[in-house]
């Protein structure tokens, strides 16, 4: 799926998007990535594709969006150095760098998995 | 620490209903949410609500919450956002966290709002990624405009299960099948006929066995259950999809009442633990008061009564109106709120079998089992008769609480009468003019209107429409039966779109005579008909 055909566009009922969101860009674990300015990160993410937002400590699982509305911390990831961020509820600044969250902590350069 | 007359924690229907009551009648009220946005989840609903008039029924959810958002605003209620409360102590002080400072509020009387959580349940897999609360999918769908998925699979068949369903559908994903362990339908049939008539499967008596994945969902297997709930060796049935989307209920989320000493009661049918309160919402604590989902689970239209009715209470509480008055104006709401809980669904009946209607037709198994009437049981209900000339055909076959259908014929074509959950009768004979209010009317997108007599050989059924692409006239395709299969070739007559049909297109198709009782959804395109 492309990342247009994530996005609804035109809506039966909501119709359209009022304005034009503003574009930003932001980093994902290093990479340059684009959303809209506002928006939770974690649906910047997901237009894009992205559905592993962290590994769990101990077991090493993969975890991604579950409740959307900040309740469950499943999204939890590092954003500007400070881990334990919910994406689904924090929004989405320009330049933001988002990383994947390995325990409490993003992973360190050169470090493997 | 500053002191408020009222403090209400959240600001969905039920917060938001009962400081509109309470600023308008002079208490300096406050209301304190966590999210960003004040409405609580009526700002994700976008499909029609059920009830009368007075529920503003026929409206859609969202729409409810920005007129309750104006209300609020009129009445001078001050809604603060990205608030958390974490606290309701002794004496009624709230401890608020508002970015990353802590405040101390007093209230002399308080009101809980907080609403629900989502139930979850745990399968091999349930933790991968693509695993998804129905919440979360309406927040991504329809708050930020983001599909949830392509592909997902819904577990659930309440009317969460069944509403979301629906609304995936729109934003233009595929549900692959709707599956649950009860073996009947949990949600109003009506919700379920309008995904069935898609030609999404219904898997009642069934479960999820795995969601198959490494990183993230790419499968899922379900399997059937036997009476004691267990699985049943064999009837393994895999789905390729991405999203598993689980709506298996809704929690109250009482523990501020609890923290503050509030008498807690566990009650199956309320959902879960809740604060024992009065029939004013009054928990043991005096001028605390508890509303909507937080003390029990119901709709959002109970809900916004329900609040109503603990801001009427907490102003004579803190000696802001008489006895007298505030009997006639919670008089008024209780009227309200009691004929919303009548019917086959209604609070008091929950967990109970019913067989037959008020009326005494028989509740079709079929559409309990399969999400759809069958085509020789529809005659048994009162809104559905042939005519000479063109009429509507309306396919509600359970008491609920909903009568738009009967304000919007203006030709006295359909009867409810005054207890709203009756099932709709039609006169065949009244005069129907094809204005087709009815059909964008009905919340549950159960009205079709039908001329079985369009040409010598030909009928037309009028159908409610709310997907894109909308089908245009003159578009060649096949008519749908009410379980989702093509019966037979249709084209498209005519599409209507008004103002007053608040978004609901009407699409009238032609199919040959013999299918006038059967076409009941359209697709465009050619596709094999058997």
């Amino acid at each position: 799926m492309m990342d247009s055909e994530r996005r609804i566009s035109e809506h039966p009922i909501l119709g359209s998007p009022e304005k034009e969101p503003k574009v930003v860009r932001f980093y994902y674990d290093g990479k340059e990535c684009e959303g809209n300015e506002g928006e939770p990160i974690a649906m910047a993410l997901k237009a894009q594709g992205v559905m592993i937002h962290r590994y769990t400590q101990k077991r090493h699982e993969p975890r991604g969006m579950f409740c959307a509305i900040g309740r469950c911390t499943d999204c939890v990831m590092v954003v500007n150095g400070q881990p334990n961020v919910r994406t689904c509820i924090t929004p989405l600044e320009a330049d933001m760098d988002v990383r994947t969250q390995y325990g409490v902590r993003a992973m360190e350069e050169g470090e493997g998995k | 620490m500053k002191r408020y007359d009222v403090i209400v924690v959240g600001a969905g229907p039920a917060g938001l209903s009962a400081a509109i009551e309470t600023a308008r009648r002079g208490l300096k009220t406050i209301v304190f949410d966590e999210n960003a946005r004040p409405g609580g989840q009526l700002i994700k609903q976008i499909h029609k609500f059920f009830g009368s008039k007075e529920h503003m029924a026929k409206e859609r959810g969202f729409h409810i919450g920005e007129d309750l958002l104006k209300e609020a605003e009129a009445a001078g209620v001050e809604v603060c956002l990205n608030s958390i409360v974490a606290g309701l102590y002794l004496d009624k002080e709230v401890v608020v966290k508002q970015g990353d400072a802590v405040y101390h509020y007093k209230g002399d009387s308080i009101i809980l709002a907080t609403g629900a959580s989502e139930n979850m349940v745990m399968f091999d897999g349930w933790t991968l990624p693509g695993v998804i609360g129905a919440g979360a999918a309406q927040t991504m769908m329809n708050l930020h405009g983001v599909r949830p998925g392509s592909k997902v699979l819904m577990l659930g068949s309440g009317n969460v299960g069944l509403v979301v369903s629906y609304q995936l559908l729109q934003a233009g994903c595929e549900v692959v099948a709707i599956v649950d362990a009860a073996p009947r339908v949990g949600g109003y049939g009506v919700h379920a006929s309008k995904l069935a008539r898609t030609g999404i499967p219904f898997y009642l008596s069934h479960t999820i066995l795995k969601a198959e994945g490494t990183n993230c969902v790419n499968g899922v297997t379900i399997a059937e259950l036997d009476g004691n709930f267990q699985f049943i060796p064999g009837t393994e049935k895999h789905f390729d999809c991405d999203t598993i989307c689980i709506a298996v209920g809704l929690s109250p989320m009482s523990k501020l009442a609890k923290m503050s000493g509030c008498a807690m009661e566990e009650n199956g049918r309320k959902g879960g633990t809740v604060p024992v309160i009065s029939e004013t919402g009054e928990t043991s604590i005096p001028g605390i008061f508890a509303a909507g989902d937080v003390s029990g689970i119901e709709e959002a239209s109970s809900a916004m009564i329900e609040g109503r009715i603990a801001g009427i209470s907490a102003a004579e509480y803190l000696g802001y109106t008489g006895e007298e008055e505030t009997e006639r104006d919670i008089k008024v709401q209780e009227a309200s709120l009691d004929s919303l809980r009548q019917g086959m669904f209604a609070p008091k009946n929950r967990g109970k079998k019913i067989e037959t209607t008020d009326e005494g037709c028989p509740i079709s198994t079929h559409l309990l089992r399969n999400g759809y009437l069958n085509d020789e049981e529809v005659w048994n209900y009162p809104g559905i008769t042939h005519a000479a000339s063109i009429h509507p055909v309306i396919e509600c076959t359970q008491n609920i609480p909903c009568n738009p259908c009967q304000d919007a014929c203006k030709k006295g074509c359909i009867k409810i009468g005054t207890d709203m959950t009756a099932l709709p009768q039609v006169d065949p004979d009244a005069g129907c003019i094809n204005c087709g209010m009815c059909v964008a009317n009905c919340p549950g997108q159960a009205i079709f209107l039908v001329d079985e007599h369009y040409s010598e050989d030909s009928a037309t059924v009028t159908l409610p429409y709310e997907f894109l692409p909308l089908p245009k006239k003159g578009d060649a395709g096949v008519a749908l039966s009410r379980g989702g299969s093509p019966v037979c070739d249709a084209e498209v007559v005519a599409v209507r779109k008004v103002p007053a049909f608040d978004q609901t297109a009407l699409v009238t198709i032609k199919v040959p005579k013999d299918f006038a009782g059967t076409a009941r959804f359209f697709k465009a395109g050619e596709e094999n008909v058997g």
